[in-house]
């Protein structure tokens, strides 16, 4: 790199000289003899790896700027000599430079991987390299150091930063029991993990591979591309010589030579491809390769599995409506107590709520009976607390109120499951438990629109009552309710054969059939789950819908570039050829032409870099 | 036929990929090499009894490249 830079300099000081000693009408010796200088000093490498290419019987661009140049010496046009070789030799060097930015968007996440781990064998802390840890070792990691191995941590509570996974810097709180990833790291406290994988089988690793070989996933553009090259560049040198024995001129072929090898078409793909997957990486999207970043740019239909995207895919507490002048905490405390117990969903999500609102951990109620299918009764001091629904009420004799009744109704009617506390045989509360859509899915459809899709659609094996309620409070385009994973598949072609391309989002493990069905797979929140990295087209590793419609959004800017490289290039292939044809351009203007196209491609691949959306 | 991955110094321009893809291809007892410029690496289907790795390097120096390691 830095000698490429070095010969770009001495070969620019030697075609300076020479201009200084024509303005001060010194001998034509010293320019002629300056510029000659100046194209073996930028032209001698060149003319090496031609030579060594040619060997291997390859006819490479090198050939032709070395031909083109040694050409322009022999019928003593030394200052375009110069010029040619010069400017060949400063456009590959700011090439090389450019592009090594839009590489760095992986070398930045590559950096990320853990080099040393703490693990402890025969009883004592040994620091060795992260991937010769073995699995079901002991890790050790402090505060601030990153965490060497995909686990389960088995002692210790910290926050974690797992944005290397899922490109979100707002840390998540491990302790005992939680799955910890390699890569991630260990913010403010003290953890010990049973390893599960290691190097290159870590989520991680798995990530850094399928960005790599997602690079190399040839474009269908890139491939058009390809075959025209391949047809161009002999096409040309035929041209050169025909051309020669037509006009007989030698600059006129010469010049072609020197506009045969369309670089900016060439680069036009792979360079945008490069960033879009570059940039997607960095913020926890996976896109398996350039195909599906072209194609996931002309989406124009979202459906959703609504559990686990849409909504979590877990039961909270929607609501709690009190009676008797209980307050929602004392209700909530109560309840809590009573199931304390209990591993029923509703009671998890009861507990979850109570531990979350009030901040406290409960005991073990006296007397605690589970009824199946109906609900519990448990006492707590001098109180008898029951938990169910309308049987285990009406078991009890116990009245529902008319008012009470019919606000249970109506939350039913909105798809949620209600239980009922009572204290002492009296209702004191209804408490409504629901899949909740996640509080950004509204915007996140809204979103969806601004960056051109045109429907959004949900295809979940809920109930009708549900799913058209979400429908309704998400303002969707439609939903089809009760549908088995092959009626999603069913679904996903009906629309396809509509005429629209669909994306189907789903979070990759029950939903695999219809994400391979539809046109691009989305899976979400898939950190740790290998099956649904393997399927999806698309993955974001983050439980975040807001990447959703930066996927969507980045693609569709990734698609436009590639389009504007491409038209671009092929205008300045036309330009340049029409350009030689009708001798205006020549040796020197047609390699500047040629480098600064190639440089406008790069640059406008790199703008992808920096694509964001608020 | 067994397949290699040639992790390449920087590939410094397009075609530089292409030639390197070419050689490699006009190389004896290679099936098929695919090199690409955006990652800088090779991935080359070759016949062991033909050529071995060190065979397959030196048919990438002659293009003026160096292969860094390879898996």
């Amino acid at each position: 790199m830095k000698k490429k830079l070095k010969i770009v300099m001495i070969s620019g000081i030697l075609i300076a000289i020479g201009w200084l000693s024509n303005l001060l009408n010194f001998d034509p010796l010293i320019f002629n003899t300056s510029m000659v200088a100046a194209a073996i000093v930028a032209g001698y490498q060149v003319a090496i790896s031609a030579y060594n290419t040619l060997k291997m019987k390859v006819i490479s661009i090198n050939l032709l700027v070395t031909i083109a140049a040694v050409g322009a010496v022999i019928i003593g046009e030394y200052w375009e000599a110069a010029a040619v070789t010069f400017l060949f030799a400063f456009g590959s060097y700011l090439e090389s430079r450019t592009v090594g930015k839009a590489r760095d968007a992986i070398r930045d996440l590559m950096d990320l991987a853990p080099n040393l781990a703490a693990v402890i064998r025969e009883g004592e802390e040994k620091e060795i390299a992260a991937e010769e840890v073995k699995v079901k070792e002991k890790v050790i990691v402090r505060p601030g150091e990153k965490i060497p191995v995909d686990g389960t941590v088995i002692k210790g509570k910290s926050e974690v930063n797992q944005a290397a996974i899922t490109g979100e810097s707002i840390p998540v709180s491990k302790e005992t029991g939680d799955e910890v990833f390699s890569g991630t790291i260990n913010k403010n406290g003290y953890l010990e993990i049973k390893t599960e994988k290691v190097g290159e089988d870590t989520t991680f690793g798995k990530i850094i591979e399928l960005v790599e070989e997602a690079q190399e996933e040839k474009a269908p553009t890139q491939k058009l591309m390809e075959r025209f090259s391949k047809y161009y560049t002999p096409g040309i040198i035929l041209l050169s010589l025909i051309s020669y024995f037509i006009s007989g001129s030698v600059r006129l072929s010469l010049t072609l030579l020197v506009i045969g090898c369309p670089g900016a078409l060439v680069i036009s793909t792979p360079i945008s491809i490069v960033a879009g997957i570059g940039n997607g990486a960095k913020n926890g999207i996976l896109i398996k390769g350039g195909e599906y970043l072209e194609k996931s740019g002309e989406i124009d239909m979202v459906a959703f599995d609504k559990t686990g995207t849409l909504s979590k895919g877990e039961a909270e507490v929607d609501q709690i409506i009190t009676y008797n002048n209980k307050s929602e905490a004392e209700v909530l405390r109560l309840a809590a107590i009573a199931e304390f117990n209990s591993e029923h969903h509703l009671a998890r999500a009861i507990k979850k709520e109570a531990e979350k609102m009030l901040e406290t951990e409960f005991n073990s109620p006296i007397n605690f009976e589970s009824q199946t299918g109906k609900g519990i009764t448990a006492q707590i001091d001098d109180k008898e607390i029951m938990i169910g629904n309308s049987r285990l009420f009406n078991e009890q004799e116990i009245d529902i109120k008319p008012e009470i009744e019919e606000q249970k109704n109506s939350l039913e009617d909105q798809g949620k499951t209600v239980v009922v506390v009572a204290e002492n045989k009296k209702i004191i509360a209804p408490i409504s438990i629901a899949d909740r859509p996640r509080e950004n899915a509204y915007q996140i459809v809204e979103k969806l629109k601004n960056v051109g899709i045109k429907k959004v659609v949900m295809l979940t094996g809920d109930n009708e009552r549900i799913a058209e309620s979400v429908a309704d409070e998400l303002n969707l385009d439609g939903y089809k309710a009760e549908l088995l994973p092959e009626d999603k598949v069913k679904a996903v072609e009906e629309y396809q054969r509509e005429g629209y391309k669909v994306a189907m989002v789903g979070d990759g493990i029950n939903d695999t059939p219809s994400l391979v069905t539809a046109d691009i797979g989305i899976a979400m929140g898939a950190a740790g789950t290998d099956a649904a990295i393997d399927t999806a087209d698309i993955t974001l590793m983050a439980d975040n819908l807001n990447k959703l419609p930066y996927a969507i959004g980045l693609s569709k800017a990734a698609n436009r570039n590639i389009k504007q490289n491409v038209v671009f290039a092929v205008l300045v292939v036309f330009a340049l050829l029409a350009g030689v044809l009708g001798q205006k351009v020549f040796l020197a203007s047609g390699m500047l032409v040629h480098e600064l196209s190639v440089l406008i491609v790069i640059f406008n691949a790199m703008r992808l870099l920096r694509y964001d959306t608020a | 036929m067994k397949k290699i991955k040639l992790y390449l110094e920087e590939l410094s321009c397009p075609d530089c990929a292409n030639k390197v893809e070419q050689v490699l291809n006009k190389t004896e007892g290679v099936k098929k090499a695919d090199v690409h410029y955006t990652t800088s690496k090779a991935n080359v289907e070759y016949d062991p009894d033909k050529i071995n790795p060190d065979g397959l390097k030196k048919a990438v120096a002659k293009t003026g490249y160096q292969v860094e390691k390879t898996k």
